[in-house]
Order: C-alpha cells, then sequence, then structure tokens
C-alpha cells in the first residue's frame, strides 16, 4: 500500500492547461500570485477570482479535489482570520465584551485576507495539479538557466531535485521494512506521550540515514559510470520547446495583471 | 587473430587507511598482481567468495577506481589517462548489484536515456537508441512506466538498456542477480547472453552464482586479490576440491557427479548440466549393468 504513494499531487487528464510548458505555469504562478498583493480595490479581488474560475475550468481538475487541496492551510487561515478580527482597532466598533473590541474594518479585512489566501493556495496548487513534478524540475532548470551566470548551480539543484523524487518512494518502502523488523522485535511506535514517540524514532531514523547514505554512494558510482559530469554538453531526451499556445498564454497572463493592476486606479 | 577488449596489466590495488593526521594505518591489498584479458566478443567469468578482489577489478575497468601499480587497457586506451576517461566509460559499461540504485529517472524510458544525455547524443538519435535498446533488452511494452513498479529482474533489464544506450563494446555486470529471485536471475541471464550472441557485446560476469558461469567462453577464479584458475567451465569444474579450497560451490549436478566418483562410480570430471549427467550415468550403467552402481 505505502508504494502507491504518489509524491505531488498531480492529477492525470488531459487539458489545455496539462499541455502548456512548465516554464509558463511557473512564470503565471509567479505573476498570480504578485498579482494578488498589488491590487488595491474590490474589482481586483473579483478579476483574480474569475480568473482562477476559468484556469480551474479550463485544466479539468474536479473543484472538491481544489477545496480538498486548502485543508492543510485551514490552520494558518483561521489564525490570519482571528487576528485580523481582533486585533484590527479601525472603524466603528461593532461589538466589545472584556478586552474583545470587534470593529468593521477588522471584519473586512480579515474576509480579504481570507479570500486573497484562498486564491494564492488555489492558484500555487494549480499549477502542481496540471504539472508533473519531473515537468517541474525540467521547468525550473531552463527557464532559471540564466541564474547560471551569478554561479547558481541551476541544473545541479535540478538533478538533485529529480532524484529526490525518484528515492522518496523507496525510502518509505525502507522505512516500512525497518518499522516491521524492530515491531518484530518488540519495538514500539504507536503509544505513549509524544515525547516518547519522537523517541522511538530515532533507532528507526539511524538505520535509514545510513542506508540512505550507502545508496547515495552507488548511486553516485552508477551515474559516473553513466558518463555524467554535470550540466556541461548534456543534451534532452525531451527538451523544452515554446509552441503558439505557450505564447497565447504568456499574453492571457500579461493581459491579466495588466488588468487587474489597472483596476486599481480606475476605481 | 581476435582483438583485445580488455587487458590488466600486474593490477595492483591498495585501500589505504589513514588516521586524522592522515598517516598511513592500515594497508590492505586487494589486488596483487592481476593480469587478464577479454578477446572481443568474448563472454568472460569472474568467479569468487566475498573479498576475493573481484568488484575492484571491475571497478578498475570503468576507471571508477585507479590502479596502485599496474595499468588496465580498455580497448586499448589506458584507464589513468584523463583524456580518455569518458570514451572508456562509454566503451565499457557497468551495471551494478542493486538494481534500485543505479536508475536515475522516474520514468523508464528517461533511465535509459541518462547514458545518452550525458555524452551529448542529439535528440532524435536518443531517441532512436532508447527504442533499440529496450527492444535488445525486451522491456518496450514498460518505456512509461515508473521503475518503482518494476520486479528486481526488470529493473535490472532497464539498467542494461541504460547501459545498452550508449552503445559500449563491452559491458560489466557485477554481480547483477545478487538481489534478485530466481525468476529475475534468469530474465537477467537470459537478457545478457542474448546481447552477447545477438549484438556482439563482449561481457564479463562477476559472480558467485555457479550456474551462472556454466555457459561462459571462459572462467577466471580469484581469491584473495588474485587470480588462482583460469579455463574453460568444464577445466574448472573438474576440479572440485580445489574449487572447495577457495570457499566456492560447482553446480549441483557437477557435485552430484564427483561425489558419486568418489563412492567409486567411474563418472567423468567436468558434469555440467542434467543432460550430460543423465547421459554420462546411462554410459556408466550400460557398461556395468545394473548390480554394480
Amino acid at each position: 500500500m505505502i508504494r502507491d504513494i504518489t509524491i505531488g499531487q498531480y492529477y492525470p487528464v488531459d487539458s489545455p492547461i496539462h499541455r502548456l510548458d512548465p516554464r509558463v505555469k511557473l512564470a503565471g504562478t509567479m505573476l498570480f500570485l504578485v498579482s494578488l498583493f498589488a491590487f488595491s480595490g474590490y474589482l481586483g479581488y473579483v478579476i483574480a477570482a474569475v480568473f482562477v474560475g476559468i484556469v480551474i475550468k479550463i485544466s479539468k481538475v474536479p473543484f472538491r479535489y481544489i477545496v480538498r487541496g486548502l485543508k492543510p492551510v485551514l490552520i494558518l487561515l483561521l489564525f490570519t482570520l482571528l487576528f485580523n478580527v481582533f486585533l484590527t482597532r479601525e472603524g466603528k466598533e461593532l461589538f466589545s465584551w472584556g478586552i474583545i473590541h470587534i470593529y468593521d474594518q477588522g471584519l473586512i479585512i480579515a474576509g480579504l485576507m481570507a479570500v486573497r489566501l484562498i486564491l494564492l493556495v488555489i492558484g500555487t496548487s494549480l499549477m502542481t495539479f496540471t504539472t508533473t513534478p519531473n515537468q517541474l524540475t525540467d521547468g525550473l532548470e531552463k527557464g532559471l538557466r540564466g541564474l547560471k551566470k551569478i554561479k547558481v548551480p541551476v541544473h545541479e539543484i535540478a538533478m538533485m531535485m529529480s532524484i529526490a523524487l525518484r528515492f522518496i518512494p523507496i525510502l518509505i518502502e525502507e522505512t516500512d521494512k525497518i518499522m516491521k523488523a524492530q515491531q518484530a522485535r518488540g519495538a514500539d511506535f504507536e503509544s505513549g506521550k509524544l515525547l516518547q514517540r519522537a523517541k522511538a524514532l530515532v533507532p528507526l531514523l539511524v538505520p535509514l540515514v545510513v542506508s540512505a547514505f550507502r545508496r547515495a554512494n552507488d548511486l553516485a558510482l552508477a551515474m559516473e559510470a553513466r558518463c555524467y559530469h554535470g550540466g556541461d554538453g548534456r543534451t534532452k531526451m525531451k527538451p523544452l520547446k515554446y509552441k503558439k499556445r505557450d505564447a497565447v498564454a504568456y499574453l492571457i497572463l500579461f493581459g491579466y495583471v495588466g488588468l487587474v493592476i489597472g483596476s486599481g486606479f480606475l476605481f | 587473430m581476435k582483438k583485445s577488449m580488455l587487458r590488466t596489466k600486474n593490477l595492483v590495488f591498495e585501500y589505504i587507511r589513514r588516521d586524522e593526521e592522515g598517516n598511513v594505518e592500515d594497508i590492505l591489498r586487494a589486488l596483487d598482481d592481476v593480469s587478464l584479458e577479454v578477446q572481443k566478443g568474448e563472454f568472460v567469468a569472474i568467479l569468487g567468495h566475498n573479498g576475493s578482489g573481484k568488484s575492484t577489478v571491475a571497478k578498475h575497468i570503468n576507471a571508477l577506481l585507479s590502479p596502485t601499480e599496474g595499468a588496465v587497457f580498455v580497448n586499448d586506451m589506458d584507464t589513468q589517462d584523463e583524456e580518455h576517461l569518458w570514451d572508456i566509460r562509454k566503451s565499457a559499461g557497468m551495471v551494478f548489484q542493486n538494481p534500485d540504485n543505479q536508475i536515475i529517472a522516474t520514468v523508464v524510458e528517461e533511465d535509459v536515456a541518462f547514458g545518452p544525455e550525458n555524452v551529448g547524443v542529439p535528440t532524435e538519435e536518443i531517441w532512436r537508441r532508447v527504442e533499440e535498446s529496450l527492444t535488445a533488452v525486451g522491456m518496450t511494452a514498460y518505456r512509461t512506466h515508473s521503475p518503482n513498479k518494476l520486479s528486481g529482474g526488470q529493473k535490472q533489464r532497464v539498467a542494461i538498456a541504460g547501459i545498452m544506450a550508449m552503445r559500449p563494446d563491452c559491458i560489466i555486470l557485477d554481480e547483477p542477480t545478487a538481489m534478485l529471485d530466481p525468476v529475475g536471475r534468469k530474465e537477467v541471464m537470459k537478457t545478457v547472453h542474448e546481447l552477447n550472441k545477438i549484438e556482439g557485446v563482449t561481457i564479463l560476469l562477476i559472480t558467485h552464482y555457479m550456474d551462472e558461469v556454466i555457459d561462459a567462453d571462459r572462467v577466471i577464479v580469484m581469491d584473495e586479490g588474485k587470480i588462482v584458475m583460469q579455463g574453460t567451465p568444464r577445466q574448472i569444474f573438474s576440479q572440485v576440491d580445489k574449487l572447495k579450497g577457495y570457499r566456492l560451490d560447482v553446480p549441483q549436478v557437477t557435485e552430484l557427479a564427483y561425489e558419486l566418483k568418489k563412492q567409486g562410480v567411474p563418472m567423468p570430471d567436468g558434469i555440467l548440466t542434467v543432460e550430460e549427467f543423465t547421459a554420462a550415468y546411462t554410459a556408466v550403467k550400460a557398461k556395468y549393468g545394473q548390480g554394480s552402481v
């Protein structure tokens, strides 16, 4: 069962968004995040929400799937809501009891903050829903190629990411094996207080780390034996090439950003 | 005259352990005066117990290790010559023991492409080579699968395809079946033999499974860093006592024939397969009659 864990949350359907070059999606996500904090006024929210809605529709990812992706950030969302509601001291006081004072501005700011955060999470998860981890690393490597000039090891980072993706399931399986071997000899991972349980993990982590190092050593040898010598002079089996649809997507993106920023001046 | 593919000349390799100040603490001679030669197109097996130095030899041929003394030549290129490093690794590919630890990509076909990508093969050519290599090992049906979902034998065949995609003259397999189940072992050995016969790739197989050695052209037995026996499988397995002295076993039928001979049954030496055994045994029975055997 543990074998079936998928990394990332790729949703495998064929849609125009899925087919876009990963660089477009990476740049798009960045621009979208920036745009969320660039506008003022209510119209910006509407435009951003509509934009996200249309992209979801085109991507064919079911809406409930996306909503489920919001779960992990629920607590963060709640905190920001509460802080904004209780700590804002502007506008008209609506309610006061002991040290608790609630102002109308607080409610508005909290609400808008929540919408911003939700849009932000949906925007980023849309990228991971429609792009495989492999495409993402490829996109990062090629998209950030320029950073090589300032000595950022872009190829190495991308290689590390893709190797990590390859080895996560293997290491999970190994953890499972070690756990079972230790449980068979009476180790207890499930009962006790948090601290006790954390302590029980130490004998699990030590062999896991040792084995990870051994694997890394083997892999390095195997890579060297297959002539790996860094990113220089390397060709690609599946090189990234911009197509016409990618240009269209860029145009739409810039149009959206212009609209969002412009909306602040209009109203 | 056949051309020499691999050659080691008085190869010595020492593992040197140093203490924190860098003083030599301990020297372990892993290889001691090893000279061997493998011709183009040959299938040579190296047998040896754990710690006999057989894997160390393999790592020298791929220039992953550098000799302490002596020299190693691949296609007449010296492995110590930095200039030829990539050519050597291209012409002598290496398959390792653990199939999980040598697959780099998350998709089978991308892993096969890893080698050609490293040496800068153009994209269309990579696709062609991936296609050919996957066909050669019979894994075309799995080209878009994730390696994690394959069996050990299949993973090892993908690893072999990854080497084949670099168009090597020679493949060194370092205990490729040690971590596989019997089915996987058979799959891999069949693939290796096919590559040798059909594609004409020189094979250097390092193993401690006797059954895998039977079909080799030549067997080299190593013990404690030295070559102690060399010859055809039949010559080697005729010397059961000597092999046992090196803590090596013989194939089961060979052992049975050997034990029978010790008990006075006149069986010939160096029986390698069940068919040979039954033939020899029937012959003995016909000659001496039912009662004597």
